[in-house]
């Protein structure tokens, strides 16, 4: 699978060519082309903030749709956490793990309870490598994409060990093919998610050559499905919840660092605290923290794009269901432990560099400083990149001209149409023969009419053709 | 590649909001510079110390980069009290910076010894009264 495959897309009818989603963008990885926003695969880190933004619903994430339950002889569903926090007055998880299998599903497989296992793990983890300060959860894979892509000294402080959604495939599906002997291919692993950046890491994981979730199905197409069953099994709900306290935790922000036994740790949400974080971290500020949390969303996985409920509601929601609950139900032993450690290495992805070579890089910010110093600054988004500095960029990658920026177009009207009125003063004084005024005349009139052609047909409302498509690699709905 | 690249950030006094702002833009452009991850920490830790330094000790200063083919050169100058035991100064811990400053999570007496931990070379002219110019350099 493409290391750079991406689970959110853009509906190409639906988006009206604003600045919304070019604006909200934490890695500026979108552009409007030709009146259409167009996402840059190499920069996107499936963080989901686009979809959020979007007024017009033009940006959503591809999962699949309930139908899969048929394509297997078997199914199991992996209810995450953050599940359990989109309903009201739940007091048991049983009843949701009871109204999964009545919906169609043969088995359950808790995340939760997975996190649990993933939780012991770090502890290990964290008394075996006290050296590692501080050592970065990688639960959250649009975190691990941002590190991979932007901060490269960072890598060796991820936590190597996959996260709660892969252990707990992989031991769905074990214990699928042993109780019903059916071959490992007519097994459906299907997990619920909260964000797109869950359905990217089922198809091109990290950590992990292969992912063993078979199909992603989002929590809101979930939920409106769930409710009547729900109301069915209230009194006659089978005992299957395998979280506890620690389990369910991981749902929000702090939560999987409150499973770690410590207090030096910091935990936080929403991308752009993250990215925050990451800054400090890599600036070596805080040396002596034993774990650092950070999930993309706000209010940790509740938070996801594909949720119903507000994550702070549901953190209120996840704090009540567990309050009652042991601190933890799961607990590794040596099968589950083989699953936990990472199979395949992160590695650097150095996509922001300008150039193919370091001179060229050289160059090109050289040329981006220049540029710098004669745009306004304004950051209005109109030649279609959120910002001046990102066109100057587009600019030296070759993927955008000056004259994208409409005050620089401007500026050339201006100088246009003053060269025009010095020259009829020439004429006015009879200087000029009248033959040769005219034809200087119309020269000048063609000029000023194709700057303003370039006007109308500017960056973010319909782009000329000098952009190398080449180099914004969209992906949009096939 | 003979020319060089020179930036120059005006550092503001005693605003610790700001503070950090000159040494995270200029990380920012090594790396898409294609810098190796390395050369970018230590260039970002010796001069965000200094940056820092600057705050507290000298009122501000102007930090000038200049990023040239094999090295990264960073000119941090300032119109403060000068420093008057240097050598006194590079002691790890040794520090003068006043309460309200370490309240702050500064001021730990580490700046001069990270600065010169992280470049490959530095520099430092002072004089009491005048000001200090301190260069540092990053080989890459």
């Amino acid at each position: 699978m493409d290391k750079f495959y991406h689970s959110v897309r853009l509906d190409k009818d639906l988006c009206k060519g604003c600045i919304n989603c070019i604006k909200r963008c934490p890695t500026a990885a979108i552009r409007v082309r030709n009146g259409k926003a167009q996402i840059n695969s190499k920069f996107c880190i499936d963080c989901g903030e686009c979809i959020r933004i979007c007024p017009h619903h033009a940006k959503h994430a591809t999962y699949d749709t309930l139908d899969v339950l048929k394509q297997y002889d078997y199914t199991v569903a992996l209810p995450p956490p953050s599940l359990f926090g989109q309903f009201n007055h739940l007091d048991d998880v049983n009843i949701i793990l009871n109204a999964l299998l009545r919906m169609g599903f043969n088995d359950v497989y808790e995340v939760g309870a997975a996190a649990e296992l993933v939780s012991e793990a770090t502890r290990e983890y964290l008394n075996e490598h006290k050296e590692i300060r501080p050592v970065i959860s990688t639960a959250c894979p649009t975190v691990v994409r941002l590190i991979r892509v932007r901060f490269p000294n960072l890598i060796p402080h991820l936590l190597p060990l996959n996260p709660p959604i892969e252990v707990a495939a992989n031991l769905a599906a074990a214990r699928a093919m042993l109780k019903t002997g059916l071959p490992r291919e007519k097994i459906g692993i299907i997990f619920i998610t909260p964000c797109p950046s869950k359905v990217t890491y089922v198809q091109s994981p990290l950590g992990v050559e292969k992912s063993q979730v078979d199909k992603v199905l989002a929590i809101k197409d979930v939920y409106t499905q769930l409710l009547p069953h729900m109301k069915a099994v209230r009194d006659v709900s089978v005992d299957l919840g395998k979280a506890g306290k620690i389990g369910i935790s991981w749902g929000r922000s702090g939560g999987e660092a409150s499973g770690l036994f410590t207090e030096s740790y910091l935990a936080a949400d929403g991308i752009e605290n993250v990215i925050r974080v990451l800054e400090d971290l890599e600036d070596e500020k805080f040396t002596n923290l034993r774990f650092v949390e950070l999930n993309a969303c706000n209010g940790g996985c509740v938070g996801g794009v594909l949720t119903v409920e507000n994550p702070y509601v549901s953190e209120v929601k996840l704090k009540y269901l567990h309050k009652y609950m042991p601190v933890a139900k799961s607990h590794l032993d040596e099968d589950a432990e083989a699953f936990v450690p990472w199979t395949a290495p992160v590695e650097y992805e150095p996509v922001f560099r300008l150039g193919g070579t370091q001179q060229e890089s050289f160059t090109r910010l050289n040329q981006v400083e220049q540029l710098l110093k004669k745009f306004p600054g304004l950051d209005c988004g109109s030649c279609g990149a959120p910002t001046c500095k990102a066109l100057a960029e587009d600019i030296a990658r070759g993927a955008a001209t000056e004259k994208d920026c409409i005050y620089c177009l401007r500026q050339n009207i201006n100088k246009l149409s003053s060269e025009v009125s010095a020259l009829a003063d020439v004429i006015a004084e009879k200087q000029v023969r009248r033959r040769e005024a005219v034809a200087i005349l119309r020269e000048y009139i063609t000029k000023i009419t194709d700057e303003m052609s370039l006007l109308d047909n500017q960056g973010a409302w319909n782009s000329g053709e000098h952009h190398n498509e080449n180099e914004t690699e969209a992906h949009e709905t096939e | 590649m003979s020319e060089e690249i020179v930036l120059t950030y005006p550092i503001s006094p005693d605003d610790f909001t700001r503070a950090g702002e000159a040494s995270s833009d200029v990380k920012q452009k090594l790396k898409q510079m294609g810098v190796s991850p390395d050369a970018v920490r230590k260039v970002a830790i010796a001069m965000y110390e200094g940056e820092i330094n600057m705050v507290i000790h000298a009122r501000g200063g102007v930090i000038t980069v200049k990023i040239a083919e094999n090295a990264i050169t960073m000119i941090l100058n300032d119109q403060g009290p000068g420093i008057p035991d240097v050598a006194l100064a590079m002691q790890a811990g040794y520090s003068t910076a006043p309460e309200e400053i370490r309240n702050l999570g500064f001021g730990a007496g580490m700046g001069l010894p990270n600065m010169k931990k992280y470049s490959d070379t530095m520099e430092i002219q002072t004089t009491l009264g005048v000001g200090t110019t301190i260069t540092m350099s990053v080989n890459l």
